[in-house]
């Protein structure tokens, strides 16, 4: 536990209303590495990965107590941007969800463009590095200009992939990415992860235990909004310190 | 248990209800429509779609004045109401928390429930008898307030189709609420958009009542904006309630193309919306 830490999360609770769905959670991200979050539905995952970026935030009553820093700074500090913060923290969600009427081009070139670089060459330049990042543009390079919604699902899902990586961000974050994927899109998309994190850094929140064994280097084992336990996956997985973490582990529920 | 034939037999008989029951509602619009063209082609002419409508007791006469009449006016509404209406719509749609937006969408529900002869008196009430007179303004603004709830919602509905997580992917890239609004979602949206502004210019293309009250009809060509100005549906009244022969042939015909104007627009459309799905696939 030398590395250096990329984000830290220091007594983050977050919910709706009165609702408390993530309860004073505390835990470290190493760079370069790849974060899973694992627990049964319900266990506050996914809201937490939402307060990572101040997405959560966009809910009707939604609320965020507590700190998360990205390389030192706490992204929830007044007077700090969400819309800022969200450039340096990327997402992939559950579903693949290229922007309609864009082609495969225009979705990655999106963040850029929309928000006002327009730069030619130097587009089309972060699209094609973003594409080969995710490992899509042999298969789109020649139909560039074709809607993103007519590529096939794990298509998709890379190409949002690109799309979030084309902005450059030091941290991406990733809800289910491959839960509405078949096993071979699934499993070209963890080679990718395996990849992409000697680039950027992965918090990827997932339900399938054997993916956070195969390719994260840390686990974190959410229940009921509390994080039971954060660990070196191997040991997480082969030796956890948690009775709890054990019994999920082993299918006892969950 | 019931025997497999039974069943079949059953599943049958509810199929052929069902095919009944559509058919049935199908059969008066076909009658209609062949009915219209039946006597509403024949009168149908070259000179009918370019002349002024003839005075009593001469033969010939058309509805040139009324097409342009009506064109305009349609025209007009659709420069008030479908950018008003789509703003207001993109409102509802994405800003649904709050008591402004739970108002407004109650004052436009109102508002698509409104008698459009009630529109028309309004409009005759604040801007015919103020101004003194008929003129195609007080008409484009009563079609203009029909309209206006019906983009509103029909925007709405669209706009709510889009999945949220496509919003919320626009966020994520650090793009500010307001644009990814304007550039990921309205843009997303433009082919269903246009479908539901061409169907509600359909719809309010047909509307007689309110322009009988403040465009009020003309047998001349308008000198202008501020006059009272001929439109094919109150042109159409006006041959159909008439006691001669050839005039009821002309409200015919005058029928004839305003029904064939709705249906072309019905038909691109749909057009638009298949080819727009065609292309998402």
């Amino acid at each position: 536990m030398n590395t250096n830490k990329i984000l830290t999360i220091d007594q983050l609770s977050a919910g709706f209303g009165q609702a408390e769905i993530v309860k004073k959670i505390s835990m470290a991200i190493s760079t370069h590495e790849i974060a899973a979050l694992i627990g049964p539905s319900g266990c506050g995952k996914s809201t937490f990965l939402r307060c990572l970026n101040r997405l959560h935030e966009e809910n009707s009553e939604a609320w965020v107590n507590g700190e998360v820093k990205l390389e030192g700074k706490n992204i929830y500090q007044e007077g700090i941007d969400p819309v800022h913060v969200r450039s340096q923290i990327g997402m992939v969600f559950q579903k693949p969800n290229p922007f309609p009427s864009m082609s495969i081009f225009e979705n990655v070139a999106a963040g850029l463009t929309i928000r006002g670089i327009k730069k030619r060459a130097y587009v089309s330049q972060v699209v094609e590095k973003s594409l080969r990042q995710a490992a899509l543009w042999d298969e789109v390079k020649d139909k560039l200009k074709s809607p993103g919604t007519s590529l096939s699902g794990g298509q998709q899902q890379r190409l949002c992939i690109a799309r979030a990586l084309a902005i450059n961000p030091p941290v991406i974050l990733m809800d289910e990415p491959t839960s509405a994927l078949d096993p071979i899109s699934t499993s070209k998309i963890e080679e990718l992860l395996l990849q992409l994190k000697k680039e950027v850094t992965i918090v990827i929140v997932t339900h399938n235990m054997q993916q956070a064994a195969r390719i994260s280097d840390q686990t974190s084992f959410f229940l009921m909004g509390e994080l039971i336990e954060t660990n070196n996956t191997k040991q997480f997985f082969t030796n956890p310190d948690d009775i709890r973490s054990e019994n999920y582990i082993s299918g006892r529920f969950g | 248990m019931m025997k497999y034939t039974q069943r079949k037999i059953k599943n049958n008989f509810m199929k052929f209800l069902l095919f009944f029951l559509t058919l049935f509602a199908v059969i008066p619009l076909a009658i209609i429509f062949f009915h219209v063209i039946r006597s509403g082609f024949g009168a149908l002419n070259y000179s009918f779609l370019t002349s002024l409508p003839a005075p009593i007791g001469q033969p010939g006469g058309g509805i040139a004045n009324a097409l342009i009449g009506s064109f305009t006016m349609i025209a007009l509404a659709s420069l008030i109401s479908i950018p008003v209406g789509i703003f207001g719509g993109t409102f509802l749609s994405e800003y649904p928390q709050g008591k402004l937006s739970s108002s407004f969408s109650f004052v436009v529900d109102l508002m698509t429930s409104i008698p459009s002869i009630v529109i028309g008196l309004y409009i005759y009430a604040m801007i015919v008898v103020p101004m003194k007179g008929f003129s195609a303004y007080a008409g484009a603004l009563a079609l203009a307030l029909l309209m206006f709830p019906i983009v509103v919602k029909s925007t709405e509905e669209i706009l709510k189709l889009l999945p949220q997580n496509i919003r919320e992917a626009g966020l994520a890239l650090g793009i500010p609420r307001w644009r990814v609004i304007l550039s990921i979602v309205l843009k997303g949206s433009i082919p269903s958009l246009t479908t539901g502004v061409l169907l509600s210019i359909a719809r309010i293309s047909g509307e007689t009542a309110p322009l009988l009250l403040t465009a009020f009809g003309n047998q001349y060509w308008a000198d202008g904006l501020n006059q009272p100005t001929a439109s094919l549906t109150v042109q159409i009244y006006n041959y159909a309630i008439s006691p001669y022969q050839e005039w009821h042939q002309q409200a015919w015909a005058g029928a004839f193309i305003l029904l064939m104007t709705v249906f072309i627009f019905n038909l691109i459309a749909r057009g638009i919306l298949v080819k727009s799905q065609k292309d998402s696939r």
